[in-house]
Order: C-alpha cells, then structure tokens, then sequence
C-alpha cells in the first residue's frame, strides 16, 4: 500500500496536470456559457504547460543561466522545456484574445453568453441573412 | 547549394512581410500585394519542385545553421513544394474569383484586414509544409487558426459571429489535445525535431519501453490534427462556418486550411511516427473508420440541406473523410489516394463556393428551390458549379474520378479492406449524386420567371478563376499518371 502511495506521490505533477487537463478540456467542450468556455481553454493549455515544466525541472540543477566559471551543462537544467512553455503562453494568450473578442461581439448581437440561446436565436433569424 | 534552396524561408518571411504591409495601406493595395505574394510563393514552390526534383532527394535547410539538435530546420523534397504550389495558387485563384463578392461583403476601411489575415493564412500554410520540427508545426496551427478565424469573422452577421466562434472553440479543443500530444512525446523522447523524434520512437517501440506514452502521444496528435481538420465527428461546425462566410473565406478554409492540417499529420505519419508504430497500433484503423463513417453522414448531411452553400459545406465533410479513410487504408497506396483527394478537393471546392455565390447572387437566394434555371442567368456561374459538381460526383476524365479510382486501388493492397472501402465509395457516389445531380437539375431547367443576365464580360476575373481551375482539374484527371507518379515519388523523399 506504501508503494503504491509513494508511487502516486513521485508522479503527483502529473496526476494534477491530468486532472487540469481534463477539467479545462470538458469545460471547453460542454460548457454553454462563453466566458467559461474560455477559462476552461485556459485551464486546459495551462495542464499542458505544467507537465512540460514539471519535466523539465531536475532537482538539484540550477537555473540555466551560465554565471562565472560554471560552465558545465550538467550542472543546469534543459532551458527547452521552459522556452516551448514561454511560446505556447504567447499563443495561448493570443487565442484567448481572439476568442475574447468574438464573445465581445456575440454578446453585443445577442445580450447573452450562453451559446445554446445564442444558437436558438441565430437559428430563427435564419431567414433573414 | 543552390540558391532556390532558400525560397521556403523567402516565402514565409515575405507572406508576413506582406501581412504587416497590407495593414497600413488600403484595401486596393493590400490585394494586389496579397495576389503578387501568391504568384510569387507559387513561382518559388514550382522552382524548387523541379530542383526536388533533379536532385532527387529531399533537402533539409538549417536555419541559422545550427546543427541538430539546437537549430531549428525546414525539409523539402518534391511533395511539399507541390503543395505549396497547390496552396498558392488556389488562394491566388479564390481571390480573384470571389472579388466582386469581397467587395459587396468586406467593409470599405477594414478590407485591407482580409488580405492580411490571407497573407497569414498562406505563410502559415507554407510553414506547416515545410518545417521539420514538430513545435514550429504547433505554433504555425496555432496561427493558422486565428488567421481562419480573422477570415470568417470579416463579414460581420450575427451568424458569422457564432460560427467563428464555434469554429475557433473546435480548433482549440484540436490544438489542445495536439498539444497534449507533443509534450507527451517530448517527455519519453526529448527530441522536437521529425527525424530524432523518428529515430527515438523507433529505438523505443523496438526495446519496448514507454510503449503506453509513445501511443498516447502519437493518438492525441493524430486525433488533435483530425478535430482541427473536421472529421466525424467533429464536422458540426463546419455547414455553419462555410455557409455563411464570404465565399472566398469559405472556399479558402475548406480547400486550404483543413488540408494544411491534414498534409501536417500526414507528414508525421510518414516522416516521425513510422509505419511500424501508426499502422500496428491500431491507430490507422480508427481513422479508417471514422472517415468512412464521415464519408456517409457527410454525404447525408448534404442531401438533407435546402441551403445549396450548406449542402456544399456538409459535402466537405464527406470529402475530408475521404482523405482521412486514405491515410487509415495504408501508408503508400492510400497515401497516395490521399494526397490526390487533398488535390481534387483544393481545386474543386473554393470553385463551388464561388460558383454558389454567383448564382445565388442571380437566383436571389441561397435555397434550391430559389435556382430554378438560375444557370441561364448567368452562364459563367452556372458551368463553373456544373464542372465542380461532376468532379465531385466523380465523372471520368476529372480528379474526382481519378481520385475514387485510387481510393478502390489502394482498399485492394488489403483484403480485409476492400469490401467496406469499396461499399463506401460505392455508396457515396450514388449520395454525391443524388445531391449534387438534384442541384444541377433545378439550375438547368427553365426559369419561371425572367431575371437580369449577368454577362461574361462583367465577371471577368470569376470566369477566369473559374476556367484555371477547371482546365487544371480536367489536366489532371485526363493525364493523372504523371501527377500520381510526382506524389509518390514526393511520398518516398519524405
């Protein structure tokens, strides 16, 4: 039983990311309301973003930022993880704007943020466009 | 090293050049800057094809010459150029085409907005071509995406609105699980770049170790990569999101993007995941079946839609489970098959769109029972939507055609497969038929009642736009074997 606890306990991050991942991600899908849609997507980039700095962390390294005399790379960490975490926060960022503004502009048409109504609605005017 | 080894960094480069250009000047400008990069990225995919070529061998490009694994690279042989071509040119075709429509739809002060986000659009499909590390081809979708996006949100009805919106809410849920997928990859291989990524995968899948991670990774990016694209069933979004676009953007999404996506995961199954992980996991399987399955409730789906632009929208359903039931049939002959659809689908459907809007512009409405004898309006029009419904159908000497006849060669490599493909073609012939045959009945009968004729002289650049595709369509569908044989041999370089 303690091995199987200290197991879960080594790979805690990942569980947690997992979790997160499948929160935003249902939130993303099954969610009416917009604005939580969006948190949900937010969620859902930022489980994605835990794993890979989890990943790349290993404990005992330093900061890989080479200072003085210390230029042995086994003394750092990989700076990759943390850069590919850097450029998805700037997509995921940008995305979040996109849809932000959308929601803007669906709810100065139709006075809600719930896409259900929103659909309806469209759906009657239909016609008309 | 030849000089043209550069153009694919040259044509990304100046597509967003002449992004943040067509963002300062006006409308007029920007489209003439959009449709000269288009020729421009056109001339240099066709260059560097002939160069792929003679040499025969795919080339890989350092950026900043940095060796593996710290640079960053972008790999061509002969189909990825090709591809390029294809992109180019159909945008190039599709804006010219959809003009006098973009004028009526785009508003006067925003229209040079549209030709940028087509210049994003265009770089964004030439980086996902050309590169050869898995994150750039993230951060690529990820702006492909928004630029679709920007496309469809131009025309400002609530419709549009929502459909952009549900369009960019299934694209995220695709970006999200792709990835989910990369880190899942990255964290058992430490490798972005394609051929380590290979070479790791494959020296893990042979020890054996990782073997639940490595399929997890590479299911969420396949699957990622088929959410973004639309397969069933995940199209719902997609009658709303065309039909209601401007016809260009509707053309352009549907016979672009969604190929950008797909020749993406195509390019990893071939050139990272190897045929050994991706045909004997079992993955290929549930892309076969959800593409013939899309291929069916596609098919229905159109015939069920009174709104023509719908009913072609839906069609795009059925077309993108073509492709997929390809890539699902078997690495080289369905490829093959695949690749071709990709093709026949890029220069047929933005030619519907356009057509549709045309004669729905002349019919004045966008039902069928509104068409009747729309065609003897407006002959351009009614021709262009003829030829595209026949390709589609699959008449002979069309790609449609050559494109089902490569689909039922392929399903015999495996005989397990050659009954379902075959009854799915089969069946889905006899549906295109039936809805698209419908159609061309109401728009060739004669008119009820008599309506303005729009000329040929005063549409020029659609009748032109029109006629390319067509003539280029009818080449490669009469003489398909030197085009089949290029993209096999492109499928061997990669």
């Amino acid at each position: 039983m303690t091995e199987v606890l200290q197991k879960l306990w080594d790979v805690r991050v990942f569980l947690a990311a997992v979790v997160l991942f499948a929160v935003g991600f249902v939130t993303l899908l099954l969610h009416r309301n917009l604005m939580k849609k969006i948190i949900g997507l937010n969620i859902m980039d930022t489980a994605a973003y835990l794993l890979l700095t989890a990943l790349g962390f290993i404990e005992g390294r330093l900061s890989p930022i080479v200072l003085g005399e210390n230029t042995d790379p086994l003394l750092y960490v990989n700076p990759l993880p943390a850069g590919l975490v850097l450029t998805g926060i700037v997509v995921s960022v940008s995305v979040t704007a996109v849809l932000l503004a959308l929601t803007v502009r669906l709810y100065k048409r139709y006075h809600t943020l719930d896409l259900d109504v929103i659909y309806a609605t469209a759906m009657k005017e239909h016609g008309v466009n | 090293m030849a000089f043209s080894v550069n153009f694919p960094l040259f044509s990304i480069v100046l597509c967003f050049m002449s992004a943040v250009l067509a963002a300062l000047i006006s409308g007029r400008a920007a489209r003439a800057v959009t449709l000269a990069l288009c020729a421009l990225t056109a001339a240099g995919a066709l260059i560097l094809m002939f160069f792929g070529i003679r040499t025969g061998a795919a080339t890989e490009y350092l950026m900043g010459h940095f060796p593996r694994p710290w640079g960053n690279e972008l790999r061509f042989g002969i189909l990825e150029p090709l591809l390029v071509l294809l992109f180019s040119l159909v945008m190039l075709l599709t804006l010219l085409g959809g003009r006098k429509q973009l004028e009526l739809d785009l508003e006067k002060s925003k229209s040079n907005l549209y030709y940028m986000m087509c210049d994003l659009v265009l770089a964004s499909l030439i980086a996902l071509s050309y590169t050869n590390d898995i994150f750039t081809g993230y951060v690529f979708l990820e702006i492909c995406t928004i630029a679709a996006c920007g496309l469809l949100m131009i025309r400002q009805i609530g419709r549009t609105t929502l459909a952009a919106t549900r369009y960019m809410i299934f694209s995220l849920i695709g970006s999200g699980l792709f990835l989910l997928g990369i880190v899942f990859l990255y964290a058992v291989t430490g490798q972005l770049l394609m051929p380590d990524l290979k070479a790791a995968i494959v020296s893990l899948w042979a020890n054996g170790s990782y073997r639940t991670v490595l399929i997890t990774g590479i299911s969420l990016v396949s699957i990622g990569l088929a959410v973004k694209s639309g397969l069933f069933p995940f199209h719902f979004w997609m009658p709303d999101t065309y039909g209601y676009a401007t016809p260009s953007s509707g053309g352009i999404l549907s016979g672009l993007v969604s190929k950008g996506y797909i020749f993406l995961l195509i390019k990893l199954v071939l050139s990272v995941f190897t045929e050994d992980v991706f045909y004997k996991s079992g993955l290929s399987n549930v892309l076969y079946v959800l593409g013939a399955a899309g291929i069916i409730v596609g098919s229905i789906g159109a015939l069920m839609e009174k709104d023509v632009f719908r009913m072609v929208a839906y069609s795009s359903a059925a077309q993108i489970g073509y492709i997929f039931m390809g890539i699902g049939i078997s690495p080289d002959l369905g490829m093959l098959a695949a690749v071709f659809h990709i093709m026949t689908h890029a220069l047929t459907k933005p030619m519907l769109f356009l057509a549709s809007a045309q004669l729905s512009q002349a019919a004045g409405g966008k039902k069928r029972e509104n068409w009747l004898g729309a065609a003897h309006f407006n002959r351009a029009a009614g021709a262009a939507f003829g030829f595209g419904t026949l390709s589609m159908i699959g008449i002979p000497l069309t790609m449609g055609f050559v494109s089902k006849y490569r689909f039922a060669l392929a399903a015999f490599e495996k005989s397990e497969l050659i009954v379902p493909t075959l009854v799915v073609l089969a069946a889905s012939t006899i549906l295109n038929a039936m809805y698209f045959i419908r159609v061309l009945v109401v728009l060739y009968s004669s008119p009820a009642e008599d309506k303005p004729r729009v000329r040929i002289r005063d549409q020029i650049p659609f009748a032109v736009s029109a006629a390319l595709l067509i003539l280029m369509n009818l080449a490669a569908g009469t003489a398909a074997k030197p085009l089949v044989g290029l993209i096999s041999r492109g499928l061997g370089l990669m």
